[in-house]
């Protein structure tokens, strides 16, 4: 183990930089962002480093549940500590949040805020944000956790609330009451926890591995009513069907940064949270409630990827998409197997990475288009080449096509899962085909067919303001192929006097292209060798199986042949 | 990555059974590079942009040749070895390890996969090459030769790979390309509709196909192909219902992607796609990746009489369908899909015939693979000479105007109807005798259909000859829809001489092929041997001559309906219900509609209403009872600690009820 205390300045960091660039109002703006940008780039660099160690750690066979491990004594009498560490998970989940957040900033770089907000204090919130998420993975202390857990909300209701579009109030109102409520309860379990371990030992904690090692002493009722406080709170903020009804509105309302940032790492903390606390700490009630979770993540698999189809809204289109993706990972941490729960922890990264990607180029679309209707885009692809195309990688990993990273990680959920519960597996199956159905759908809307839609087209009429809604809403078009149409013959039919495209409508231009290219590189690096991801996943993973009580299942045929691997 | 090599190897030695094929040596060792040559062609293409439009067509179609000169050199040196030595693994990386699952990234380079690696490349060089013509005026040249390389590429992993996951990536790569190339000119609605929908029914096949993989796993523990062979017979033996589940969930992903019934309907409107791409993807390579699943899997389905069963009805099944749905449409290329269709039918029924015939599914594959990609470019050839018109009843008298076309499509024509001796002939005939061969109620079943369906491709195809190139020259007094003359004229010499050239495959790879076994005793030591089909209701050659009958009758009366009335240049309106039948497809289209896409478009409209109204109701419901607080909340953008402590208030509340809780449990 290292000297160097990586997680204590990777928490302190961003908050830090957040600062000064808040303080920096009077220096000009380019400076300020250029700040925002080296601090995020020195954290993603200080991330690095930190993976490199932790896998030297696991290579010398270090038993410790956590690396990297900070501790300090914090309230005593309630045997609180100020505790970090790193296992495979939350290393996952904290080089993630570094590698996305200057990619955030890169793709906010020229953001339209509302009148009256500087650019500087967008940044500067975002880094804040960025320290709160760290903190939140890294806490090895309930209560530490329960701290980040809430403090988390402050600055994204000030990004949705401040930031936001036009129905930012009802959006941040409505985010902030949810997840108010599942604080609350959460704080109640967190509580409930202490006096139970009090019960087991001499003196209540909240250590994390002091919990776990009481964890089986814990009568199981009582983990029942810890555990479903805490699972509500997770379920919110993951969120799971039916929690589900704020994300789509903060999602869509919040700056496109701050709303990348939101469904790629914030909700992260609501699947983070059952694998860190109700899994590990309450294993009885966990394996008794497992159909509950299992009902949960099948509902939101395939009622969110429904209702995806049907949105008209880009960005709510992909809130949805990521509800329906959370279903898997919440299939893969309740199917209680390996290969499920690694997927699960996988899927945790991709879906940053891959969602990430579809969030920044609805985004950088938003910014051409200055409308989030679906149905004033049309045939985009057509006159901006590249942006279709990372489009449609974002639209292929999307729908988890082999070769893309969120292949891997669906495939392991669904074939651990089957393992165990195969009729819930097949209908988590299903989702793949409901998958291509919405994301292929919405890119035939925007980005297919003939020129057309408001934000699009110049039609002549005054500037398009963007915040009222759209304006002449292009035909849907869906006609049947009909005989005499096929080959070439309708190249020539259908093609009207070219409709003049609106000015500024362009390709994406290089900086788009440089945020964009470290995601798809992501994207295909990942989906062609997650082994040292999978690596640095599996020891943990095979210890929150253990913690639970939980093993693989054997091949159920007997007596197998060796043959291959 | 020299890690993953050693592990990979290690992983090779340490689960060495008895059918773990041997390491490949020599320039077996080397055969990743068929794949990663145009793998490196698309990535070119795609990252070059618009600037490489000159050098694409060369460079897309270079990559192909290498591949396919280097395919040629495995095959012999592969020949070269005894037949005990000719199935080799090449493993490469360790894709997806997770405690038992190990799935690796490695090639098995067989008879079979050499056999698909020698069609799709060689086939493949040859549309590149009349692509380099047929694609000349087109403003994005380089996108197409990209994407060709890709579905190259991606259909030779399918064939390569050497576990079932590494065939499903590949499997979803050429729905890929397929689906970019269907909608390769995507600002035509039509085209960006047929694509989706071709990968969306793709996708209702992948999802049977990742559940047979995964009932693999359950059942085994692995997903090589060399670890399921050596233990499905223990499955068989212990649970033989896992074994037909796994048969028929592997068999909905074949009928996806091969166009059989029930999801035969997207294939048609693949044709929205440029006429390469419909003959190389379409007809050639990715349609008869089902017929390769289903004989990969060979060691599979000969243990489940079920399994084998389902795909030869399946298989007969769809030959009358295809061939009913040929009958009716004027559009060329329509035609030539459902014909496609129809033939794919065929092999499958010898897939399904089990044991011994899978050689006949392969034969017929390759002898299709010829006369098919040939009439595709044929078709593709008289467009170009046509402003572009598929509608046949604009053609007319094409054969002086177009000699080498014609006799491209002639070639095509007589080995599609099994004319004596020359391609279709040879790998046809054996799959009828093979389906009378399985005697009883089920042999003279499938066998009556598959004659049955080989006399209505005579009707189509003829029918589609005389069109096209005998009677009226129609095109005379007619304009393109755009309102050009047509002014009919041969194509160029790039575009002939790949033509001609799959017309010598037309009329003599069946000869070739078939002769002394040559095809079916090279395949063994990948299928299994071959047995020689004896069917016992009829004898051989009353099978063999009795279709040749069948086949003059059927090309007879398309004469007699086509040939000698003059052909009305729109589509006269019809009463007889089997002409309405064959011109809506055989109601493929109708069966989605009824059955998936409405219900599912009402069901997502509900649930859209449903969430935004009911569930977003409830919350919003909630939210109004404590309007006091919200309004108070909005009032107050910087009174977030006042909330806060109410929020303390309420949280002491619970504590204090959670407190009771534990106290009192």
């Amino acid at each position: 183990m290292s000297s160097f205390p990586y997680l204590l300045v990777l928490l302190l960091l961003p908050l830090v930089g957040g600062i000064v660039v808040a303080g920096m109002g009077g220096a000009p703006v380019r400076t300020a962002k250029f700040t925002a940008l080296g601090f995020s780039l020195v954290e993603f660099v200080i991330a690095v480093l930190l993976w490199f160690d932790y896998r030297s750690l696991l290579a010398s066979g270090s038993a410790e549940p956590f690396g990297e491990v900070v501790k300090v004594a914090w309230i005593r009498s309630f045997g609180i500590h100020f505790a970090l560490g790193a296992d495979g998970i939350s290393l996952i989940l904290i080089a993630m949040t570094c590698f996305l957040v200057p990619i955030v900033l890169g793709a906010s770089w020229e953001e339209k805020l509302p009148a009256g907000r500087t650019i500087s204090g967008y940044f500067a919130l975002l880094l804040v944000f960025q320290s709160a998420m760290i903190g939140v993975f890294a806490a090895t202390d309930v209560f530490l956790f329960y701290c980040f857990f809430e403090v988390m909300l402050i600055p994204m209701y000030f990004l949705v609330g401040y930031f936001g579009g036009p129905r930012r109030a009802y959006a941040a109102t409505k985010f902030f009451l949810y997840s108010l409520l599942g604080g609350l309860l959460m704080l109640a379990s967190v509580i409930g926890l202490y006096v139970a371990s009090g019960h087991v030992l001499p003196e209540g904690t909240l250590d994390w591995e002091t919990l776990r090692s009481i964890a089986h002493q814990i009568p199981e009722s009582t983990q029942v009513w810890i555990f479903l406080g805490f699972a509500v709170a997770f379920a919110i903020k993951a969120p799971l069907v039916p929690f589900h009804t704020w994300l789509p509105e903060a999602g869509a309302e919040a700056p496109t940064g701050a709303s990348t940032l939101l469904v790629t790492t914030m909700d992260k903390v609501g699947t983070f949270g059952f694998l860190r606390i109700c899994l590990p700490l309450l294993p009885a009630a966990s394996q008794k409630l497992v159909w509950l979770f299992l009902l949960l993540a099948l509902l939101g698999i395939v009622y969110a990827a429904i209702v995806a189809a049907m949105q008209t809204d880009l960005k709510k289109f992909v809130t949805f998409t990521s509800i329906a993706h959370f279903g898997f990972i919440v299939m893969g941490v309740f199917a209680f197997t390996t290969q499920a729960m690694a997927g699960a922890v996988l899927y945790m990264l991709n879906h940053g990475i891959a969602t990430g990607l579809l969030f920044v180029i609805v985004g950088m679309l938003i910014a051409r288009g200055g409308s989030r209707q679906v149905a004033d885009y049309g045939g985009v692809w057509k006159i901006a080449p590249v942006l279709g195309g990372i489009f449609l990688v974002a639209t292929m990993a999307t729908l988890a096509l082999p070769g893309t990273n969120s292949f891997v990680s669906e495939f392991l959920v669904l074939i651990g899962t089957f393992q165990r519960h195969p009729a819930w597996a097949i209908i988590g199956t299903a989702g793949i085909i409901l998958s291509s159905v919405y994301v292929l759908w919405i890119f035939q809307r925007t980005m297919t067919g003939p020129l057309r839609g408001a934000a699009v087209v110049d039609t002549g009429s005054a500037a398009y303001d963007g915040d009222d809604g759209p304006r002449g809403r292009a035909p849907e078009l869906e006609p049947a192929p009909t005989a005499g149409s096929s080959g070439g013959a309708a190249v020539l039919v259908a093609a009207p006097a070219e409709p003049k495209v609106k000015a500024g409508f362009g390709d994406l231009k290089p900086r788009e292209i440089a945020v964009v290219a470290p995601l798809v590189a992501a994207i295909i690096f990942l989906g062609i060798y997650p082994k040292p991801v999978l690596d640095v996943i599996q020891p943990t993973v095979t210890a929150t199986m253990h913690a639970v009580g939980v093993s693989d299942l054997a091949p159920a045929t007997q007596n197998l042949n060796g043959g291959g691997n | 990555m020299t890690q993953a090599l050693q592990l990979a190897a290690h992983l090779g030695a340490a689960g060495a059974g008895p059918a773990a094929p041997p390491e490949a040596t020599g320039v077996t060792a080397i055969a990743w590079l068929v794949l990663v040559l145009p793998a490196a062609g698309a990535l070119v293409l795609m990252l070059g942009g618009r600037r490489l439009n000159r050098i694409a067509p060369i460079l897309g179609s270079l990559t192909v040749v290498a591949a396919f000169v280097v395919a040629v050199s495995i095959f012999f040196a592969t020949i070269g070895a005894g037949a005990g030595d000719r199935v080799h693994e090449i493993p490469i990386w360790s894709w997806m390890p997770v405690q038992a699952l190990q799935v690796e990234f490695g090639m098995r380079i067989d008879p079979l996969s050499l056999t698909f690696m020698l069609l799709i490349t060689g086939v493949g060089s040859l549309i590149h090459i009349y692509s380099i013509g047929y694609m000349e005026h087109d403003e994005r040249r380089q996108r197409f030769f990209a994407y060709m390389n890709l579905f190259v590429a991606a259909m030779l992993l399918l064939v390569m790979g050497n576990s079932f996951v590494t065939v499903y990536a590949g499997w979803e790569g050429v729905g890929l390309a397929s689906y970019l190339l269907i909608g390769f000119w995507s600002h035509k609605p039509v085209a960006a509709t047929a694509a989706k929908k071709s990968f969306v029914m793709n996708r209702v096949g992948d999802f049977g196909f990742v559940i047979g993989i995964f009932i693999m796993f359950a059942e085994m523990g692995t997903t090589s192909f060399s670890g399921v062979f050596a233990n499905i017979g223990m499955v068989a033996q212990q649970h033989p219902g896992a074994v037909t589940a796994m048969t028929l969930f592997l068999l909905l992903g074949a009928c996806a992607k091969s166009g059989q019934v029930p999801l035969q309907a997207w294939l048609p409107d693949a044709m929205e796609g440029p006429t390469p791409v419909s003959a190389l993807i379409h007809a050639a390579t990715m349609v008869t990746a089902g017929v390769y699943l289903i004989t990969r899997s060979a060691d599979i389905y000969n243990l489940s009489g079920t399994g084998q069963l389902v795909v030869s009805i399946v298989g007969a099944v769809t030959i009358l369908v295809g061939a009913i749905g040929g009958c009716g449409k004027d559009d060329i290329k329509r035609v030539l899909a459902y014909s496609t269709v129809s033939q794919i039918g065929y092999m499958f029924l010898a897939a399904g015939l089990g044991t011994g015939v899978y050689g006949l599914a392969i034969l017929h594959l390759l002898t299709h693979g010829f006369f098919k990609a040939g009439m595709f470019l044929a078709s593709g050839s008289i467009m170009h000479g046509m402003t572009d018109q598929v509608d046949m009843r604009h053609y007319g008298a094409l054969a002086k105007r177009m000699p080498l076309t014609f006799i491209t499509m002639a070639c095509g024509y007589l080995a599609i109807i099994g004319f004596p001796y020359l391609s279709g002939f040879f790998s046809k005939d054996p799959i009828i005798e093979a389906a009378f061969a399985a005697g009883g109620t089920k042999g003279w079943l499938l066998g009556g259909a598959a004659t049955l369906g080989a006399a209505i491709t005579a009707f189509y195809m003829t029918r589609l000859m005389i069109m096209t190139f005998f009677g009226e020259a129609r095109w005379k007094n007619l304009t393109s829809p755009d309102g050009r003359a047509y002014h009919p004229h041969e194509s160029g010499l790039v575009m002939t001489i790949p033509m001609l050239i799959l017309s010598i495959g037309s009329l003599g790879a069946g000869a070739f092929l078939a002769s002394g076994e040559r095809l079916v005793g090279w395949l063994t030591p990948s299928v299994g041997e071959f047995a020689e089909p004896h069917p016992t209701v009829l004898s051989a050659g009353v099978i063999t001559w009795g279709n040749v009958v069948l086949m003059l009758v059927g090309a007879g009366i398309a004469y007699v309906y086509f040939g000698m009335r003059s052909v009305p240049v729109t589509q006269p309106a019809t009463r007889n219900p089997v002409v309405m039948l064959s011109r809506a497809g055989v109601g493929g289209d109708a069966i989605n509609e009824t059955l998936v896409a409405r219900p599912g478009l009402w069901l997502a409209r509900t649930s859209s209403y449903l969430d935004a109204r009911g569930v977003d109701g409830v919350v919003d419901g909630v939210g109004t009872a404590i309007l006091g607080l919200s309004s108070w909340w909005k009032g107050w953008q910087n009174g977030y600690v006042r909330s806060y402590a109410l929020s303390m208030l309420s949280g002491t509340l619970l504590v204090a009820v959670a407190l009771m809780v534990v106290n009192f449990s």
